[in-house]
């Protein structure tokens, strides 16, 4: 066992005791919202009292034990995942346990974000020691009321029995004694081999509500008296709200109020809206009677910056790429002198387009702002950010504004931001009403955080043996390049050289799932795959080389890649997918990229049907540690493979005038049913290396091996997202 | 404004509303039905699929007025306990991730099923094909049909 010291003490537990009590309703029993697992018949009966044993574990006098669960759910399963990683030191029967989401509490919890992939990286030690803790103030409280010593006990399953006697205790006979508890200084965590729990498959604790429909999204909130609030933004980036048609439109049914609302808030942050900052609000009883009102908006418009196109797009980003404007942020060796001795030089350019999130439900946020306080619930990876947004706009302190999470209809990144949640709170001062705010599709496509367009030239030069002498990468983006200088081929190549520069635009953007990686595993390891052929050399056998390279005399001081779980995962998909077997009518591509701490490499299959790309099958290796929840993380590797291909296939967001020439989904296009793959298989490296996310990593290497096999499969390169065109699909 | 007598998941339901408010919103604001899904509004996502005569529909397309006395079916009638063999099925395979589209995807993968039994993989693309699901969960939802289809 290892022991860690604990970094609890009394007052955090009692905050957060506090914070819990008051915490998310929405309008039916949170007991039949969130047993987990549908296990409902075998879970033991609903306690009269409960004891909060600390800000993550609450034990009922029947042994029913309630985990709360930190982070934002957006779908990528953490409100399963990091419950069972309590629930496993704290021994526990999984059947025996109930989900909530915790609030927002910043004195307690660490990292209440669902960005980046780092909720179970992060929250890793802090759930194991909870659930430690508690399991010790159990054995404690219990070896102290019978007298022995807590070697003498032994806890199983909610149990707790002595080692040489009879007498056992259920953790819900002893919750009362253990909360009075001193907190142990130091805490023994399981030993990796007697994990039970996790690297099992447990179901989505909120599966069963989810495929009835109850009511668990923010745009699902009521509370009585809400109004229901829309707001219109400007139709082009570049524009600003004059006036618009304010009698007209509060003379309209159901329509209490309409008017601009500021959502500018004094020293904005990262996630604050840095587009619109004035919008048209309107009031009402019923979303239908606001939608036509909303249509019937007459606004007066004024251009205040340049009203930008797409084919600008694309020249601007052209001209940062030759202009002498490119930053030099890694050389090794003397990559020009390489270039010139190279008996073969290769260079390729590689774009991608602006991408909204689109998450299934739009944007919305329910706010009730008084003249002392600010109460908001709803959708958001970045509940801290929100509060601080908050109070800074309304002039609040921080005390004052509370943020709770509800689940949310996908993040994607766009839930980083604040801008609606902010928008809420800055209606509900106006009207002086409680209301929910709700975007429709076309708002939310329209008035996007969205993903950067970018266009980066990769070059490679090969000796007359076919080595790899000479590599380099420049990019720029509109905003920002998407160059990581210091991941693979760097460290592999003598003669490296990485550039990069912004190019300037008025279109917000901002993360979007695995941000720039999403774009550079494309383009890299499609560039890869033909450096690999010039080279006269299997894929998976030039990437090896590299990475023994890499592995046996690294180049360069700083490599952001463990070079030898790189290749592990790429010899794995080789082994799973029976690499080099020949197999009539499938045309095969292969990408591997690290991002977000995790590996992963994968195999695509083509077949072509009806003189059209279809995807049979993909093969995936991952290495993210240890796994928690293994069916849930396949399921998280599989939906980042949909993704990926998904947009690299069909998806962009064009502008003519700042104006988003896409807005809803008859126009802008999003994978379907029949275009997904046939099948999709995940296997994990197994390791006992501390867990690092999946909500991210499956998603960049689906787009080079998608290239690369769809190379296979037609004799074409693409180079250029969306690879297929409308006029492609349509004929 | 006019009162509509609505047959919906069994019941018979008075609302008070404009004659052009799509179904969606009968159901979502006045009915507290909030199973079915906002998406797009233009019938191009699937989210509010509903049964309307046992037929999967997209109720943010139809108007309240044009309804009459069809019944109508959501996801909170599809079974009493969750247990439609569907939703048994999209259990079992642990289909959801962020589950926002899952209501959509069930009324008219359940609809598919009560016309076609036995679909093929193409029946089931070509049925299926107008209910997005932004995670990506396409491949887990081919499984679940195809085992509900063998029950």
């Amino acid at each position: 066992m290892t022991k860690i010291k604990t970094q609890y003490n009394r007052r955090s537990f009692l905050k957060i005791s506090a914070a819990a009590g008051g915490g998310m309703l929405i309008g039916f029993s949170w007991l039949t919202c969130c047993v987990s697992g549908g296990k409902t018949e075998e879970a033991l009966a609903i306690p009269n009292e409960w004891f909060e044993i600390n800000g993550y574990i609450k034990i009922g006098d029947t042994g029913l034990v309630t985990i709360y669960s930190p982070n934002p759910e957006i779908g990528q399963n953490v409100k399963t995942s990091m419950p069972m990683i309590v629930a496993e030191e704290l021994d526990v029967d999984w059947n025996n346990v109930i989900v909530e989401q915790a609030p927002l509490n910043t004195g307690f919890y660490h990292n209440q974000v669902a960005g980046g992939s780092q909720s179970i990286r992060k929250g890793w030690h802090a759930l194991r020691m909870a659930g430690a803790t508690a399991r010790r103030m159990l054995l404690e409280a219990t070896a102290k009321a019978w007298g022995v010593e807590v070697i003498a006990l032994t806890v199983s399953g909610g149990i707790i029995k002595e080692i040489n006697g009879d007498r056992t205790m259920g953790y819900g006979d002893i919750a009362v004694q253990a909360v009075a508890m001193e907190v142990p200084e130091e805490v023994e965590l399981k030993d990796i081999k007697d994990f039970k729990l996790i690297s099992t498959s447990v179901k989505n604790v909120d599966g069963k509500n989810i495929v009835t429909g109850k009511p668990l999204f923010g745009l699902d909130f009521k509370r009585e008296g809400m109004k229901l609030a829309m707001i219109q933004h400007p139709p082009a980036f570049g524009m600003k709200v004059k006036d618009f048609n304010e009698a007209e439109i509060k003379a309209m049914p159901g329509i209490q109020d309409a008017f601009i609302v500021d959502i500018s808030v004094p020293e904005p942050g990262y996630f604050d809206e840095k587009g619109y900052q004035q919008l048209v609000a309107i009031v009402g009883d019923s979303t239908w009677q606001l939608m036509k009102a909303k249509k019937a908006l007459k606004t007066n418009w004024e251009a205040v910056s340049e009203l930008e196109n797409s084919e600008d797009h694309m020249k601007r980003m052209e001209g940062t790429l030759a202009s002498g404007e490119m930053h030099e942020s890694r050389k090794d060796g003397d990559p020009e002198a390489a270039f010139k001795k190279a008996s073969k030089v290769i260079e390729r350019t590689y774009s991608s387009p602006f991408l909204p999130h689109n998450t299934m439900e739009p944007m919305n946020f329910f706010a009730n702002v008084t003249e002392t306080s600010a109460e908001l619930i709803g959708p958001t990876q970045t509940p801290q950010a929100l509060e601080g947004s908050v109070s800074k706009l309304l002039g609040l302190p921080i005390e004052d504004v509370t943020v709770n999470m509800t689940r949310m209809g996908g993040g994607f990144g766009r839930r980083l931001y604040v801008n609606f949640g902010v928008e809420a709170a800055a209606i509900s001062k106006q009207t002086g009403a409680p209301i929910k705010l709700i975007y429709t599709r076309e708002d939310d496509m329209t008035q996007g955080t969205y993903r950067p367009a970018y266009l980066t030239t990769y070059k490679a030069g090969l000796d007359e043996n076919n080595n790899l002498i000479a590599f380099s990468v420049k990019g720029t983006g509109l905003p920002e390049s998407p160059v990581f200088e210091h991941r693979f081929p760097a460290g592999t190549v003598d003669n490296y050289l990485a550039e990069k520069a912004s190019t300037h635009t008025n279109i917000t953007t901002g993360a979007w799932r695995a941000p720039r990686s999403h774009f550079t595993a494309g383009a890299e390891q499609s560039f890869l795959d033909e450096v690999a052929e010039l080279a006269g050399k299997d894929p998976i056998e030039f990437r090896l080389e590299l990475f023994d390279r890499a592995i046996s005399n690294p180049v360069g001081k700083r490599n952001d890649y463990d070079a030898k779980r790189y290749a592990g995962v790429l010899k794995l998909v080789k082994e799973k997918s029976n690499w080099g077997q020949s197999m009539p009518g499938i045309h095969r591509g292969v990408a591997a990229y690290f991002c977000h701490n995790s590996y992963v490499a994968e195999v695509i299959d083509i077949a072509m049907e009806d003189g059209k790309p279809k995807i049979k099958k993909v093969w995936c290796a991952v290495d993210c540690g240890i796994v928690i929840n293994r069916d849930a993380a396949k399921n998280m590797v599989q939906g980042g493979v949909v993704d990926g291909i998904g947009h690299a296939m069909y998806s962009q967001l064009t502008f003519k005038e700042g104006t988003p020439q896409e807005n809803n989904f008859n126009t802008y296009r999003l994978i379907r049913h029949s275009q997904a793959p046939e099948d999709i298989e995940v296997f994990f490296v197994e390791n006992d290396i501390d867990p690092t996310g999946l909500g991210e990593p499956g998603l960049p290497p689906a787009v080079g091996a998608l290239a690369n096999a769809l190379y296979q499969a037609t004799g074409e390169r693409y180079y250029h997202q969306p690879f297929m065109s409308l006029k492609t699909v349509m004929g | 404004m006019p009162e509509y007598k609505l047959r919906i998941n069994g019941t018979s339901h008075n609302v008070n509303v404009d004659d052009d408010t799509p179904l969606l919103w009968v159901l979502r604001d006045e009915l507290k039905l909030l199973g079915t899904k906002f998406g797009c509004g233009i019938g191009q996502c699937g989210a509010c699929t509903v049964h309307f005569e046992g037929a999967a529909v997209r109720s943010c397309l139809i108007a309240v007025s044009t309804i009459g006395t069809s019944e109508i079916t959501t996801i909170e009638g599809l079974s009493e306990e969750g247990d439609h063999p569907v939703q048994k099925a999209w259990l079992e395979h642990d289909v959801p991730q962020c589950g926002y589209c899952q209501s959509g995807q069930i009324m008219n993968a359940t609809a598919l099923l009560t016309e076609n039994p036995k679909p093929t993989d193409k029946d089931i693309d070509n049925a299926m094909s107008g209910n997005i699901c932004r995670c990506g969960t396409y491949v887990r939802i081919k499984q679940a049909i195809k085992t509900a289809s063998n029950q």
